[in-house]
């Protein structure tokens, strides 16, 4: 996408003959020294506190260290293999592959069959906006804590369902082992569901109302209209969101750390948690470097295979903009 | 999905009655309950008695009591939080702002060597989240003596915000005309002088998103406050809420209190920026 736009930019500076020559692009030292002189700062510190450290971890994950004394002690690649075989961290990797699943088809449909109903002329839709909106801007801590005082037990949501004549229902939601990772997965849509419902609804902004027009004057139906017109129209949309929601899911962390803290017996174990137990708390932050690493493969690969797959078209659709 | 019974579009402009807009209204109330109802019982919650919630998890608050939002309101550790979140999350806001234009300009217009390779480092950033470089940073710091603060998590967060921010700042610069550099040239202004009295007022709206979207995450972030700040006296407001809600996790209704003034300024806040955000990721994801 980076290459593409520049290209695409400088064509234009090419293809413009009014243009007096574009400032000498032979290198005058005053001009380079400008531009490095502008480009060092973020430079400098992005690769200070992102790279050096993404790289550190690389080497860490090789040996037996934990985080004090001098790192010698070289164990090839054990801690990836104490990863790779663990129950526990097989049990994250799954949880956090659980959640990319649940919402990529439970959270996905939902927000887009709110954001076509919500996207009509409607009293009262900026507020309704600005209230699906809430959950998103709270911190993860505070929608954690709040779903802690709200679920325990007996507390107010038991309360609710027996006032609502389903008291049958009740569970223990956080400790029982069976119960809690749906109610993780409940508490993490409530938390993302407004902003999937908004990122669609900014997307129909971009399709025009010509297309309604002319499809109802056709005699389309409106589900007909939705399902042939809209719904391909948002696909760039729904291919980002679905995007961001993966790698949101693949490193789930300050939620599950705070609500559950990984258990009840692991029950909602996620690889960041898995790192931040066994990595951090006991010392091993050889190991923990490890389980980062594979959390970045596994991110690394979905990136990659849904780059190359879903994304690359809307890419193009880019570039042909572009130019 | 109820709704195939909703006549043709064209025709909720008004004439007849439409009979899709009860239902968009029902979906919509739905929508707006489940996404309120803990707010609403949070805040409600805080003016009752944690006597009154163990009797009663579900009912008014009966009588209205405020020692709660009281007992938090004049708690030294809530303001110091409130403060140390602002400041870092002002500083990140600041940092990647100032950091992240001044690189976006010359990736955006100025063709020089190495230019593609720049870009393309930053936006491999995108790949590496703060939760796979969080050890080794974590030494780092502390290698620093910065453990325990507010830069030990500002500068991070900078490094971490900035490939976000180049790559929606980018295509922005580079939207700006080509002409408006000659006429600035040819009134004897500089590059200094162009990027100073041109470039960053027309860059004013993509600014403000990338600096909203900055301030949203230091404000919320918690895994690297977790590791760097500890102690509650100088923590972040996340950090405090969780560590108020154990120290006093058999009061009930304090911790609901705490909750409640703790989402207060991220809800103002971002119920402000609510536009910008939005426009600031899609943007983003259409770069």
């Amino acid at each position: 996408m980076s290459t593409s736009t520049i290209t695409a930019g400088s064509a234009v500076h090419a293809a413009d003959p009014v243009r007096p020559r574009p400032r000498k692009r032979r290198f005058d030292v005053k001009s380079v020294a400008m531009i490095w002189g502008f480009a060092a700062p973020a430079l400098v510190v992005y690769v200070t506190f992102v790279i050096v450290p993404v790289v550190l971890a690389a080497v860490y994950s090789f040996f037996n260290w934990n985080g004090l004394g001098p790192l010698d002690r070289f164990i090839g690649i054990d801690n990836y293999v104490r990863a790779l075989t663990d129950p526990t961290f097989l049990k994250a990797i799954g949880n956090n592959l659980a959640i990319v699943v649940l919402s990529l088809l439970i959270q996905g449909p939902v927000a887009i069959g709110v954001a076509l109903l919500l996207n009509r002329p409607l009293r009262g839709r900026t507020l309704i906006r600005t209230l699906i909106f809430v959950p998103y801007v709270l911190s993860e801590v505070v929608a954690a804590l709040a779903f802690k005082l709200i679920l325990q037990p007996n507390g107010p949501f038991d309360a609710f369902l027996e006032s609502i004549g389903l008291g049958g229902l009740k569970q223990l939601w956080l400790a029982d082992q069976n119960v809690v990772f749906w109610t993780l997965f409940f508490v993490l849509s409530w938390k993302y569901l407004g902003f999937a419902i908004l990122l669609m609804l900014a997307g129909l902004q971009g399709v025009p109302d010509e297309l309604f027009e002319a499809a109802s004057i056709d005699g389309a139906s409106w589900w007909q209209i939705q399902r042939h017109i809209t719904i391909p129209l948002l696909g760039p949309t729904i291919r980002i969101w679905a995007f961001l929601s993966m790698i949101g899911s693949l490193q789930l962390f300050d939620m599950v750390w705070v609500l559950t803290g990984g258990g009840p017996v692991n029950a909602t174990v996620t690889m960041a948690t898995y790192m931040m137990q066994y990595g951090f708390q006991r010392s091993q932050l050889g190991f923990g470097s490890a389980v980062a690493v594979i959390l970045f493969l596994i991110s690394l690969v979905f990136a990659l295979l849904y780059q190359r797959h879903v994304l690359r078209r809307d890419f193009e659709g880019a570039v042909g903009r572009g130019a | 999905m109820t709704t195939t019974t909703i006549p043709t579009v064209g025709q909720h402009a008004g004439r007849k009655f439409d009979w899709g807009q009860p239902a968009v209204y029902f979906v919509a109330l739905v929508a707006i309950a489940v996404t309120i109802a803990p707010v609403v019982y949070l805040i409600i919650g805080g003016f009752r008695t944690t006597g009154q919630i163990n009797e009663d998890p579900s009912a008014w608050p009966d009588p209205w009591v405020i020692t709660n939002y009281l007992t938090v309101l004049t708690s030294e550790n809530f303001w110091v939080q409130l403060v140390n979140s602002t400041i870092a999350a002002g500083f990140t806001t600041g940092g990647v702002i100032v950091l992240g234009v001044m690189a976006a300009f010359v990736i955006a217009r100025y063709s020089f060597r190495g230019r593609d390779a720049l870009f393309t480092l930053f936006t491999a950033g995108l790949l590496f989240p703060l939760t796979v470089a969080v050890v080794p940073l974590f030494t780092m710091i502390k290698g620093l003596g910065l453990l325990g603060n507010l830069w030990g998590i500002i500068i991070p967060q900078v490094a971490f915000a900035l490939p976000t921010t180049i790559i929606i700042l980018v295509p922005f610069l580079r939207a700006i005309p080509a002409e408006l550099e000659d006429a600035a040239t040819i009134d004897g202004a500089g590059r200094f002088g162009f990027f100073w009295r041109i470039v960053l007022p027309l860059a004013g709206p993509g600014l403000v998103t990338v600096g909203v979207l900055a301030f949203v995450a230091s404000w919320n972030a918690y895994l690297l406050p977790l590791l760097i700040l500890g102690d509650p006296s100088h923590s972040t407001l996340p950090l405090g809420t969780q560590a108020f809600a154990t120290q006093f996790s058999s009061d009930t209704a304090k911790v609901m209190a705490f909750t409640t003034i703790s989402m207060i300024p991220a809800l103002v806040f971002f119920t402000l920026a609510q536009g910008r955000i939005v426009s600031g990721l899609t943007g983003a994801v259409k770069g």
